[in-house]
């Protein structure tokens, strides 16, 4: 019969994302095996496979393919996937209500923010963007470190809300660049 | 008819096995069907031997019209009557139209979608859209000599909600069972990425009559991963038209004085377009109203009036190369797909920003019917072992209006689909009991710069302080890439939700009724309709159950087993019956009673695919 693997048999729709891809619950992943693992359970469950069948299957296909695509951006990320794992270990980020940072990296946001504005052309905001990606890669292995070192949930929450910061910030470098380049 | 069926060892004995499944291309010039015959995707050709089918309908009076071929030769006659390029007003409002003085049409503003004055009164392009799809089904019924199963309808990517809505409303109406909608570029891949046993990374640059679109694909082992995807879904071929138009009419000092003159002098400068694609000029020749016309274009004029479109299409790969997050060193190859692509200027272009050689082995004008053909094959289950798996992606955000007219993204563009996300919202009066919820499509940051999909309420919220109230928004994104909205008050559980159907003011009993009026008089009356479509369901019901009892038996209890044999079997005597009622009642039964064992298949595949094994091999 099956061998079953990594993974234990009772898998549901309210299963964790690593069970659900039969991970080990950690930050640093084997994305080539979430990718593999991605396309195999979307072979057996997307709803493509089930067009011609009952509309109890269909139901249950898109439910299931949901969720996986779900679970799959979120392991995907490497910034949710840190969010979701101190928010399964009790220390949720709160993204929306604790903004609360330490002053020098506010001080440091107001200052990227200011060199955007200023930013005369596409070859200053590359550059800025060159510093971010530094500055995510350094606060990822924060992140790496606090989680699958420490297990410390308070500092790797607070890493990334910093991270959160910088995100925000490359969304406002891409639509300053796509509008460069418009016109 | 074959006489003889031939089975493979181990596969179900069924007698209907071999279903007919069909791929539509339904273009803005033209349009084309294929089918797999013998393994092999091939496009039907009509009575004549052609395969292209071009999108004209001419309303001739009394009922009857012109499709295709003899539409287009009536269209300087008359150009009223005569509609072409109509799936640029599929899900559109007058005010979405550009240049609506150069069109030999009369537009009329309806909410949701315009609709055209012909002299058979108005027609929605959904209706006239069905005309064409209705045209090609009959060609593929004639050519298998059969019922069709089902079909998949190919989109272009860059299709929002109502326009996507709007195109499946069409292949209702024109009586097809549909499938799926695909994306134009993804079946594109299909079609070529099959043919050539690819792997990597794909661009593939979609340029139509009048849709651009441009998709980032990834190839590994039968699976379709779109990364990213983009483009305009009001640029094409048409708009190079135009640009040979502008220039004529400048250079002579002539106008256009009427929708026939209109009319003529845009073909004929589609067919300069053409030649120009193989010739450096052409004389362009014709008689207006007011006097012959005469002028000498030369290609490198035509590509330095029309490198303003072509930038554009440019600028859209770019951006998509940035979702996507790669390099044009990333991309394997470029597939070239549409009629427009022939134009060398194109070609050369794409080929330098992506560095890599255009690849168009395929016939452009073919590829996606192709594609869809090969997908409508898998999807019908014709194909059981098959490696195809398409994951595709929503194009456009989707979001909500809140406060000052902003909108609020639940749904980011280039998520994979199927997806369902929620978001938060809450009340800001005291004692507020209502919520009118908009629901809006598109990039931009302000709801007017965005397209307006639906709009609806949730009410019966208890009264509460402002901000105590706790509204799930939840929007859900098929596999066709429709949007479904849900709304709920999670303290009192108060609920209100929608499919966004375009408000363009057709129900599904409507549909259904103009399907029948259109195309199925002659052939039944209401109740034999209902009585064979209650049969077909049962048909489907019954082998849907069979087959799963076929691979997973194992899974049930022996009484289990039985119990759904005992309704399979009452299925079967219910179908006997001429009451269309009593059908569905045994139909429905079958489907609640082997609920359970759809969900315990489901799990079970989900197991098998962690182990590493598919079932298939088991």
């Amino acid at each position: 019969m099956v061998s079953e693997g990594l993974v234990s048999a009772a898998l549901t729709l309210a299963s964790s994302d690593f069970e659900l891809f039969g991970l080990p619950v950690c930050f640093q992943i084997d994305t080539a095996l979430l990718d593999r693992q991605w396309k195999q359970l979307q072979r057996q469950v997307h709803p493509d496979q089930f067009v011609s069948q009952s509309a109890a299957d269909k139901r249950l296909a898109m439910q299931w393919s949901v969720r996986v695509n779900e679970a799959y951006q979120r392991l995907k990320n490497p910034l949710r996937r840190a969010a979701y794992l101190c928010e399964i270990n009790g220390a949720p980020i709160r993204a929306e209500d604790n903004t609360a940072m330490p002053h020098t990296f506010l001080m440091q946001q107001m200052q990227w923010r200011e060199e955007l504005d200023e930013a005369p052309d596409v070859v200053a905001i590359e550059a800025l963007q060159h510093q971010m990606i530094d500055e995510k890669k350094k606060l990822l292995q924060q992140c790496a470190q606090d989680i699958d070192l420490h297990a410390d949930w308070i500092n790797a929450s607070h890493t990334v809300r910093a991270l959160m910061f910088i995100e925000r910030f490359e969304q406002d470098l891409d639509s300053r660049l796509d509008s460069l380049n418009n016109n | 008819m074959a006489l003889l069926q031939i089975s493979e060892p181990g596969q179900a004995p069924d007698p209907h096995a071999r279903r007919i499944a069909i791929g539509i291309d339904l273009g803005t010039t033209h349009s084309l069907v294929a089918s797999v015959r013998n393994g092999v995707a091939e496009c039907l050709p009509d009575q004549q031997g052609r395969v292209i089918l071009p999108s004209a309908v001419q309303y001739l009076g009394n009922g009857k019209r012109a499709i295709g071929h003899e539409a287009l030769a009536a269209q300087a006659q008359d150009p009223l009557n005569t509609i072409v390029s109509v799936k640029r007003f599929m899900g559109r409002g007058v005010a979405d139209i550009a240049n609506v003085a150069g069109l030999p049409y009369e537009l009329l503003d309806k909410p949701g979608m315009l609709s055209l004055q012909t002299r058979e009164g108005e027609k929605s392009p959904v209706e006239i859209s069905a005309e064409i799809l209705a045209t090609l089904r009959q060609r593929a019924e004639d050519t298998f000599d059969d019922e069709i199963y089902g079909a998949v309808i190919t989109v272009p990517a860059y299709f929002d909600d109502a326009q996507r809505q709007a195109t499946k409303d069409a292949a209702q109406m024109a009586g097809l069972n549909v499938l799926r909608l695909i994306n134009e570029p993804t079946a594109a891949a299909i079609a070529y990425g099959l043919d050539n046993g690819s792997e990597g990374i794909y661009a593939v640059y979609d340029l139509g009559g009048g849709t651009f679109d441009v998709s980032i694909l990834r190839l590994s082992k039968g699976v379709f991963e779109v990364m990213a995807t983009g483009g305009d879904s009001a640029l094409g071929g048409d708009d190079y038209d135009r640009a040979v138009v502008e220039n004529v009419l400048s250079a002579t000092g002539r106008s256009l004085n009427n929708a026939s003159d209109k009319s003529r002098m845009l073909t004929a400068a589609r067919h300069g377009k053409e030649v120009l694609s193989d010739n450096t000029e052409h004389l362009l020749q014709l008689e207006l109203s007011d006097g012959p016309i005469s002028h000498l274009v030369t290609r490198a004029a035509f590509e330095a009036s029309t490198q303003h479109l072509t930038r554009q299409t440019l600028q859209a790969v770019k951006k998509v190369m940035r979702d996507a997050g790669i390099q044009s060193s990333d991309i394997h190859g470029v597939v070239m797909v549409g009629g427009s692509t022939r134009m060398p200027h194109i070609q050369s272009a794409v080929g330098e920003l992506l560095q890599c050689q255009p690849l168009n082995n395929v016939n452009p004008d073919e590829v996606v019917a192709l594609g869809a053909a090969i997908q409508a094959n898998q999807l019908s289950g014709n194909n059981p072992n098959g490696e195809l798996l398409l994951l595709d992606v929503i194009p456009l955000s989707l979001g909500i209006e809140t406060m000052g007219g902003l909108v609020e993204r639940i749904v980011p563009r280039n998520q994979t689909i199927p997806t369902a996300m929620a978001q938060d919202f809450t009340t800001y009066q005291d004692g507020q009991t209502a919520l009118a919820l908009h629901v809006v499509q598109g990039e931009r940051d302000l709801v007017v710069d965005c397209r307006s999909l639906a709009r609806f309420e949730l009410r019966g919220i208890p009264p509460m302080a402002a901000g105590a109230a706790r509204i799930r928004v939840t929007f859900t994104v098929d596999a066709d890439g429709l949007l479904s909205v849900n709304a709920i008050e999670t303290n009192s559980g108060v609920q209100a939700q929608i499919n966004v159907k375009p408000s363009y003011g057709l129900s599904d009993d409507q549909i259904a009724t103009m399907l029948q009026d259109s195309f199925h008089t002659a052939e039944y009356d209401k109740n034999a309709r209902a009585l064979a479509e209650a049969r077909l369901e049962a048909d489907r019901m019954w082998l849907a159950a069979q087959s799963a009892l076929n691979a997973d038996e194992h899974l049930l209890t022996v009484d289990e087993a039985s119990v759904i044999r005992g309704l399979m079997a009452e299925v079967l005597t219910a179908k006997s019956l001429e009451t269309p009622a009593a059908i569905e009642a045994a139909t429905e039964a079958l489907a609640k009673g082997t609920e359970a064992f759809a969900a315990a298949r489901m799990n079970d595949g989900i197991r098998k695919a962690l182990a590493g094994k598919h079932i298939g091999a088991m």
